[in-house]
């Protein structure tokens, strides 16, 4: 489904990206690990577009993606939630995933009906899904950082994206919250039938959920292959799980 | 649709307010008719440029350039062409939109401050041709004497002309804030990143509020030319685009009738203090340094912030 193929990315002098390959195939939950440092944000912001790779290749259900800004990447079906905190503070919990919501239905540009009356139901079911529905009226900077970073996901999926891209979801949040997010992202995507792909630190939640996991050092992609193809590389041993 | 616009809760004192201003030209003297018009104009002229700068979050700078070119449009249509007059009325707001949208297409490919300095220089070009064009303009001496139509002859049938219009064009711009565009619009400002990711073309849909925002800025200079028959280059002089800034910055930018407050506060400011100083602004400068230590959100931010709880009780109640 999604196709990575040697892509690199420079700053100045700095590959942050030097080479790396991924492939994801439908329905599959496929986490990208490494050391900081190793380019995993950076991949993720090639594949959604912030960021304009400088060659090689990203093909997306057939579909060369890496010449498309953000918003088109989006509407092809992929969805991301970021690192760090990306919400609108303003709104509510439900104009957040409302406005994305909105934008799937391209309905944004409607001037003369009231939001208020527009994709409530969609909007409602995916806060239920997220288990924000009984905040839906908060403000959504006043939430704790949990519930913000729930709502960054809540955010991506209201354009009921194909592929969904989650980038750190964990990060910040206590040991239960961080159960509870990686129940709900497995959850996702049975129940949704979601592809997903994710970066996270802590490797007993990364063996424990992924199907694939890519192993990523300065910018370049060691392996992918499954938890027990990964565990036993040598390569990753050295590199990564030296410790362990 | 009623309901919409008003809580009913409001529809009293709101229906009641709107029938005293109707009533007011049969008691109150033409002094303070004269203001209150040019406060419904310059209260237009600051919720136009609101829209952007506030709802939209972009540094229209030179938003009077607009306002501008809507008098200047009616203004030049009724003294050098024999078109009836309601042409020129809608030529007005739909020219102002026309370079909105010029000036917009170049100004929202650059983000905060960057779009506003384009915006002001692209905004005083306009403002120099104006002033330089003596013999399709009138340069400097501006277009004066502007016959009326007899319907607008006097100071009470503009007064209601503009009341009404001014009224209609409230609504509309409540609408839009509250539509799907309106939610969207407030996104970007508050987030443009993350709407980009969520499949929002973020220049289109701030090229969009600019030109809405420019049109009805448009509107505010065909009443302007409504109601004193009279135009002239410093309509688009840079100095009104930051008065009507201010307006919005005082009344509260992120509220959608704050700027009338700050351009009632401002005009009063001007006509009443005025008077005895030509320092007025001394005093508006005082204000303005008050204001932006205790409260940051203008007036209108900080009285809604005190009844948020029970405004969030009645719509509970509301459902």
């Amino acid at each position: 489904m999604l196709q990575v193929d040697a892509v690199i990315k420079s700053f100045d002098d700095f590959k942050a990206v030097n080479g790396a390959n991924l492939t994801i195939r439908k329905r599959e939950i496929v986490a990208v690990i490494g050391p900081n440092g190793a380019g995993k944000t950076t991949l993720f912001n090639l594949i959604t577009g912030q960021l304009k790779r400088d060659s090689g290749k990203i093909i997306f259900n057939g579909e060369d993606i890496s010449e498309l800004p953000p918003y088109q990447i989006c509407k092809k079906g992929i969805s991301r939630s970021f690192q760090i905190v990306n919400i609108f503070p303003r709104h509510t919990v439900f104009g957040n995933v409302q406005v994305a919501v909105l934008s799937h239905q391209r309905r944004s540009s409607n001037l003369f009906r009231p939001a208020q009356n527009i994709a409530i139901e969609e909007t409602k079911r995916i806060l239920e899904t997220v288990g924000l529905l009984d905040k839906e009226k908060n403000i959504a900077g006043s939430l704790s950082h949990g519930d913000q970073k729930i709502l960054e996901m809540a955010i991506a999926l209201g354009n009921e994206p194909e592929l969904l891209i989650l980038d750190e979801p964990t990060a910040g949040m206590s040991p239960e919250e961080t159960l509870a997010t990686m129940e709900l992202i497995t959850r996702l995507a049975q129940i949704r039938g979601l592809t997903i792909l994710f970066c996270e630190h802590d490797m007993d939640i990364v063996f424990s959920i992924a199907q694939s996991i890519m192993v990523m050092r300065q910018g370049r992609t060691i392996i992918q292959g499954s938890p027990e193809e990964v565990r036993s590389n040598k390569e990753v041993q050295e590199a990564y799980l030296g410790g362990e | 649709m009623i309901k919409r616009i008003i809580h009913p809760k409001w529809f009293g004192p709101t229906a009641g307010l709107f029938i005293f201003l109707l009533m007011l030209p049969l008691f109150a003297p033409r002094f303070y008719i004269y203001i209150l018009t040019l406060i419904y104009v310059t209260s237009l002229l600051a919720m136009s440029l609101n829209m952007v700068v506030g709802h939209g979050g972009m540094f229209q700078f030179h938003h009077a350039a607009f306002y501008g070119v809507g008098a200047y449009t009616v203004a030049l249509m009724l003294t050098k062409t024999s078109l009836p007059m309601w042409i020129g009325f809608i030529a007005g707001p739909i020219m102002a939109a026309i370079i909105g949208v010029l000036i917009g297409w170049f100004c929202v490919r650059l983000t905060k401050l960057y779009f506003g300095m384009l915006q002001i220089s692209l905004g005083s070009l306009i403002w120099v041709i104006v002033f330089r064009w003596y013999r399709f303009t009138g340069g400097d001496d501006g277009i004066h004497g502007i016959r009326m139509p007899a319907l607008l002859s006097s100071l009470n049938s503009s007064y209601y002309f503009i009341l009404i219009t001014f009224v209609i064009s409230l609504i509309i711009m409540y609408l839009i804030l509250k539509s799907p565009f309106g939610t969207t619009i407030q996104a970007i400002r508050d987030n443009p990143q993350r709407c980009e990711a969520v499949g929002i073309n973020v220049r289109r849909y701030q090229l969009l509020g600019i030109v809405i925002a420019t049109f009805f800025a448009g509107v505010a200079g065909v009443l302007f030319v409504v109601l004193e028959r009279t135009v002239f280059a410093h309509l688009l002089f840079w100095t009104l685009s930051l008065e009507i800034f201010i307006m919005c910055l005082l009344g509260g930018m992120f509220t959608f009738s704050g700027p009338i407050l700050g351009a009632a506060f401002i005009i009063a400011l001007r006509t009443f203090v005025g008077r005895y100083t030509e320092y007025w602004t001394l005093i508006l400068g005082i204000i303005l340094i008050l204001l932006i230590f205790f409260l940051p959100e203008g007036v209108m931010g900080y009285f809604q912030e005190i009844f948020k709880p029970r405004i969030k009780e009645v719509e509970r109640g509301g459902n």
